[in-house]
């Protein structure tokens, strides 16, 4: 199963030329400020909107090809959409809208009681939308479209009307779903803290173009990409939890090639999750400091370095054997260091400025 | 208090009313659904036809029902020699006049619900599966049911009331086609006729109150329904 997608679309103010193929199954996050496009995908993904030029292919299924004359109805695709407005029916019980999708195609592997266990929806099924909290509205309709039973799952910004705490009590769901469901999912959305919890590989769009496109770690990691010059710049890695230090409330976790010690965890030995390592956090030295409070010295290689000219910074590309590390430092540093792409270079992080994300 | 020929009159009036909604409102939604939702060819002209009995004096639609549908007229020949249906001068042809005259503000109030319903629901309908009729049924009727049932009762006060068309196009013909209004014009035209006249002003007054009062209550309730 998989899910590729290429097109080319003129519109007054943007030409736009995007392909790209998502693994599945998982989560691919569409990445990319606002009027960058993302829409435009996702709309034409589901049939919406008509490009001048695609090819669109789920799961070896045709959906559109301009070239071969296909152009499948939105409701012929079996292809999800949750909006980021929910778009309930407002004259139909919460169960009745979960059942749109349902009765209108063959029984598949998505059960009705399965999703409402794991959306934790169980206790609204005969409430009416206009009394939901938006939160429950949310996952509601991700519920409806999942039971659609959907080859293909397109997520329009799902959580951006919500609030930092409605967020918060869906994105465990959304967790929950990817890890029950073997489907690709597109995700857009323009929050990296979402990106981070969820996706696994990313595509970064910019403009009308894919800029970068990859496993999330990579992409993240890549200091010539849009991402490395944010503020909130930061490595993902996924790690595996190798050893649990009680004694001295650390646990060891071995990540991109490289072990961490970060505050214990309260994960089991072998468990995997993912952590986030902020570009500013990161300190580099040409060799190992004594008597420091910090835990992690990890060996890597610089690969790029790349200036930012408006924060009078430069962002550092450190290669580790399975991975990267980001680094931002002043121009200053770079040059009595005598840092250049190639050379071994130490990277320090302090074991409290590794954020874990959770599994 | 009334007469049996008073009586007569206002039976007569509903049910030529109801007849004139009950055909003309399927069509009026039809109408309506097209000139919201699609751009097509003639849709202007369309547009502005649906409008036209708004606009021109009553007299002049009875007149022109007549060069259409009366005995000589294009479609009223064919219906008299293939079906042997006659409507000039008949409570058919009133409810026709009625209807005519009420199709613009029908179309009028289902366009406005038509327009308010968010697209977007529609479009979510489609990915979830459903087709062109199957998002009309099931999404677009429901959720226009307060504006399409508020434009049927005031459709049908209106009728209740709808003198120039009628009396141009089926006379004015006790038991058959002398509807209210028409009882009230022939009741003036007899000396001493203002009792009676008064009367049935009285009764067509009361009809209105009630169809616009209903109206009312009915798009407030199903409003509710719909968590609006």
């Amino acid at each position: 199963m998989n899910f590729s997608l290429s097109l080319r679309h003129r519109f007054p103010s943007i030409q736009m030329d995007i392909a790209f193929e998502v693994p599945s199954p998982g989560v691919t996050a569409l990445f990319g400020p606002s009027g960058s496009g993302k829409s435009t995908v996702i709309n034409a993904a589901a049939g919406l909107l008509r490009p001048d030029n695609c090819r669109i292919e789920v799961d070896g299924t045709v959906l559109a090809d301009t070239r071969a004359g296909v152009w499948l109805p939105p409701e012929k695709r079996r292809v999800g959409l949750v909006f980021q407005d929910s778009r309930l029916f407002p004259h139909m019980s919460v169960a009745t809208n979960l059942r749109y999708g349902m009765r209108r195609v063959a029984a598949g592997t998505v059960r009705f009681d399965e999703i409402v266990d794991l959306l934790g929806i169980g206790a609204l099924l005969e409430r009416r939308p206009h009394t939901l909290s938006g939160g429950e509205r949310q996952r509601v309709a991700i519920g409806r479209a999942l039971l659609a039973q959907p080859h293909l799952l397109l997520m329009d910004e799902p959580l951006a009307s919500l609030d930092a705490d409605r967020k918060a009590e869906i994105l465990p769901f959304l967790t929950r779903l990817k890890t029950a469901l073997r489907l690709p999912i597109l995700y857009v959305t323009h929050d990296l803290d979402e990106v981070a919890r969820l996706a696994d590989s990313m595509v970064l769009i910019s403009a009308g173009h894919v800029v970068g496109f990859g496993s999330l770690s990579e992409v993240a990691a890549r200091a010539d990409l849009p991402l490395a010059q944010r503020d909130d710049a930061a490595a993902l890695l996924t790690c595996r939890v190798e050893e649990n230090f009680s004694a001295r409330a650390l646990s060891r976790l071995q990540g991109g090639g490289a072990t961490f010690l970060v505050p214990l965890l309260d994960l089991p030995v072998g468990s995997r999750c993912r952590v986030r390592i902020p570009a500013r956090e990161v300190i580099l030295a040409g060799k190992a400091p004594e008597a420091i409070s910090l835990h992690n010295i990890v060996p890597g290689t610089v690969r790029r370095i790349v200036d930012d000219t408006v924060r009078r910074s430069a962002v550092v590309e450190i290669g580790l054997p399975d991975g990267g590390l980001l680094s931002r430092v002043t121009p200053d540093a770079v040059a009595r260091l005598g840092l250049s792409p190639g050379q071994p270079v130490l990277a320090l992080i302090k074991s409290t400025s590794i954020e874990v994300l959770g599994h | 208090m009334l007469s049996p020929e008073e009586w007569e009159a206002v039976w007569l009036t509903l049910a030529v009313a109801a007849r004139a909604v009950g055909f003309g409102l399927p069509v009026a939604v039809l109408t309506a659904w097209a000139l919201t939702r699609y751009r097509f060819p003639g849709r202007t002209v369309l547009n502005a036809l649906v409008h036209l009995p708004m606009v021109l004096p009553p007299v002049v639609t009875g007149w022109l029902l007549l060069v259409i549908f009366g005995i000589r007229g294009p479609i009223g020949s064919l219906l008299q020699d293939r079906f042997g249906i006659r409507l000039v001068f008949t409570t058919a042809g009133a409810s026709l006049a009625c209807a005519v005259m009420t199709f613009p503000i029908m179309v009028r109030s289902i366009r406005l619900a038509l327009e308010s319903i968010d697209r977007g629901l529609e479009q979510a309908a489609c990915t979830l599966g459903a087709g062109w009729l199957d998002r009309l049924v099931t999404i677009t009727l429901p959720l226009a049911s307060p504006g399409i049932l508020v434009g049927a009762i005031v459709g049908y006060a209106t009728c209740l009331g709808e003198f120039g068309a009628v009396i141009t196009f089926a006379a004015n013909i006790p038991g058959q086609t002398q509807t209210l209004p028409l009882a009230i014009y022939a009741a003036l035209q007899v000396p001493g006729g203002e009792a009676k006249a008064a009367e049935l002003s009285m009764v067509s007054l009361t009809l209105a109150l009630i169809g616009l009062l209903l109206s009312e209550w009915i798009g407030k309730r199903l409003n509710a329904i719909l968590g609006r």
